[in-house]
């Protein structure tokens, strides 16, 4: 049995007395790559809120536990203690400091000194400008360094947020939907750079491209989410031939 | 943003050098050129703490800035922290008159009005010039801390934010106000006589007094620009521009970011409290007034002028935006409110980056003025570190 990194158990979480996220259990193993599709509302934006401490559960067990460490309940704990732990998250719109230089935001991600007094007196060595020019050159921005984030395309604002995740040194990288206003041949590439990232570190990717979930999902797991719990896990083939995932997807689209 | 090809640090290295440069030709005009003339008696005594105070409400704007356009925190509130600075200077001042005053009492003439025989037990401290400098720093600095540390924890922000510190500075004006809290009630504190032993209203040495009250707000200005410019340049400034572009990134980037929140408004009440201190001796006078929501908003109006966002920009729309009142309550005494509100309209509207962004807008009209031949601006990336 390979060891869970993240452990959701019977979580639940309700707005204003709609269940975003009922009864839901879910894990991951270390060094697995994992997709989660869902129709609109499934509540797979709350599951990501409630594992980085942006919203808290009305009930239910959160846990992260790498072989490593010893478990830590996520519940109890702020945004900016859980990503210290090694969880990373990737906004659907991509997020990165429009004003700073493509250099700059790696700089901010990089692992290590987080204090205010720290940051004042912070200086990069050597080590870390190579560990920043490595991400550059995986994230293809080596010759852009210099760029305002913001005058990035769609695509490459996409790449330089997976390069911060990864500046950071996570061992748990949560994604959502990466390929999101990117070209085919992009998303082909962003799928790629996930599938290496896997085994050094647990990913769950959310996504809504079925074309990108059946290249990244290969032999992995799939998760089904409907109605905030999971609905069917399993091989990609296997879900898309899951009558009840038919009929959620495609049925009340019929419906309509 | 004019320009989407080629950012390169070496650009902003140049404008980095050119900002120094016209920061050390202001400061020595400032701080030696313009207190000789004064010496000399080609600027009059009048003018020199006109100026004085220019630069005094610089540091207001500075503190402005720091809040709003380096950290995305519309700080409304901000004359609040100038006032109890000018307070706590005052109250030494206040003592210094010793029994000069109109009753010819050892104290303070608005307590004998009051009815007081004594001196208040929290006025007595206020005799050393070392403790009052102390609660400059420390009045305006527990306020800051206790309002950020609720304020930010509870994640309140945006126009909620600055619709607080309005309240605050309200509150406290109003609290001001009353006789009761000793403090002057709403004459404030005025007819100061001595400094540190130095007369401010003798003939002979009250000028000179000044002049030195002068140069040390120049130097305390040019100190504050320079520890400004250093923090914008080491990561906990890149962290403070991040909060202000992207607060959930920051956040998710492992950023405790209500405690750089809470730090930067401390050290921004801490510079306008400095530039309230040292504004009371040239202006001579300090009333509640002063916390005016009007007056916090007019530092806001001076920084967006100047040019938000960068550190010469509110020095330049403090002086520059007050230097334009000074002119135009004289001039057009009715009008002035409407000079003020068309120039905040204006700048908005046509020069968002404020004056400094002047430069860099007139640059294209130049160059084709100067015609085609003249040479394109290819900037290639020069490798950083």
């Amino acid at each position: 049995m390979p060891h869970p990194i993240l452990t959701v158990e019977d979580v639940t979480k309700t707005y204003d007395g709609f269940k975003a996220i009922s009864n839901l259990t879910f894990y991951l193993y270390e060094g697995e790559l994992r997709t989660v599709i869902g129709p609109n509302g499934a509540g797979k934006s709350t599951f990501f809120d409630l594992i980085t401490g942006r919203a808290r559960p009305d009930t239910g067990k959160i846990e992260y536990g790498p072989v490593t460490n010893p478990l830590t309940d996520l519940t109890r704990l702020k945004e900016y203690e859980i990503n210290r732990l090694g969880i990373g998250r990737k906004f659907q719109t991509p997020s990165v400091y429009v004003d700073h230089s493509v250099w700059d935001n790696l700089v901010l991600s990089l692992r290590g000194t987080r204090g205010v007094f720290a940051t004042i007196f912070h200086r990069l060595d050597s080590t870390q400008r190579d560990r920043i020019d490595e991400l550059l050159k995986l994230i293809r921005l080596a010759d852009k360094r210099h760029w305002k984030a913001g005058q990035l395309a769609h695509g490459e604002k996409q790449w330089l947020e997976i390069g911060m995740l990864l500046a950071s040194d996570p061992k748990v990288l949560l994604i959502d939907e990466p390929a999101a206003g990117m070209t085919d041949e992009e998303t082909h590439r962003t799928g790629e750079l996930l599938i290496s990232l896997a085994g050094k570190h647990s990913l769950v990717v959310v996504e809504h491209d079925m074309t990108f979930v059946k290249q990244i999902a290969r032999q992995n797991t799939v998760t089904v989410l409907h109605q905030g719990s999971v609905l069917c896990e399993g091989r990609f083939d296997e879900v898309q031939a899951h009558p009840r995932v038919r009929e959620v997807y495609l049925g009340r689209g019929k419906k309509n | 943003m004019t320009d989407t090809t080629s950012p390169s640090t070496s650009v902003n290295r140049t404008r980095f050098r050119a900002e120094l440069s016209a920061v050390g030709v202001i400061a020595v005009l400032l701080l030696v050129v313009f207190p000789l003339l004064n010496a000399q008696g080609v600027v009059s005594n009048f003018t020199l703490g006109v100026w004085g105070k220019y630069l005094c409400y610089a540091l207001l704007a500075l503190s402005v800035d720091m809040l709003w356009g380096y950290t995305g925190l519309l700080s409304l509130g901000q004359a609040l922290f100038f006032s109890l600075g000018g307070y706590m200077h005052g109250m030494y001042l206040m003592r210094m008159i010793g029994d000069l005053g109109q009753y010819r009492m050892p104290i303070p003439d608005f307590l004998v009005f009051l009815g007081w025989k004594t001196l208040p037990a929290f006025w007595e401290p206020f005799d050393s010039f070392a403790f009052a400098m102390v609660m400059v720093v420390l009045v305006p600095g527990v306020l800051s801390f206790l309002f950020g540390y609720l304020a930010f924890r509870s994640r309140i922000k945006g126009v909620y934010f600055s619709i607080l510190t309005q309240a605050l500075t309200y509150a406290a004006m109003i609290m001001f106000f009353r006789n009761n809290l000793l403090m002057g009630g709403n004459n404030g504190f005025t007819d100061f006589k001595f400094i540190l032993g130095h007369s401010l209203v003798d003939p002979v040495e009250g000028p000179k007094t000044m002049r030195g009250l002068f140069i040390a707000t120049g130097v305390v200005l040019l100190l504050v620009y320079g520890l400004c410019r250093w923090l914008s340049t080491t990561k906990f400034g890149l962290v403070q521009r991040a909060i202000r572009d992207g607060e959930n990134r920051v956040l998710f980037s492992g950023y405790a970011a209500a405690s750089f929140k809470l730090f930067i408004f401390v050290l921004c009440a801490l510079i306008a409290s400095v530039g309230g201190a040292l504004y009371v001796p040239l202006a001579g006078i300090i009333n509640p007034e002063e916390m005016k929501p009007e007056k916090s908003l007019e530092a806001v109006v001076w920084v967006a002028v100047g040019g938000r966002g960068t550190l010469v920009g509110p020095i330049l729309g403090a002086v520059g935006v007050n230097w334009l009142k000074s002119w135009a309550t004289r001039a057009f005494p009715d009008l002035w409110l409407i000079f003020l509100g068309a120039l905040f309209i204006l700048v908005v509207l046509f020069l968002p980056g404020g004056l400094v962004s002047l430069p860099s807008r007139l640059a294209p009209l130049w160059k084709r003025l100067r015609g085609p031949s003249a040479g394109t601006e290819a900037a290639s990336p020069a490798t950083k570190g």
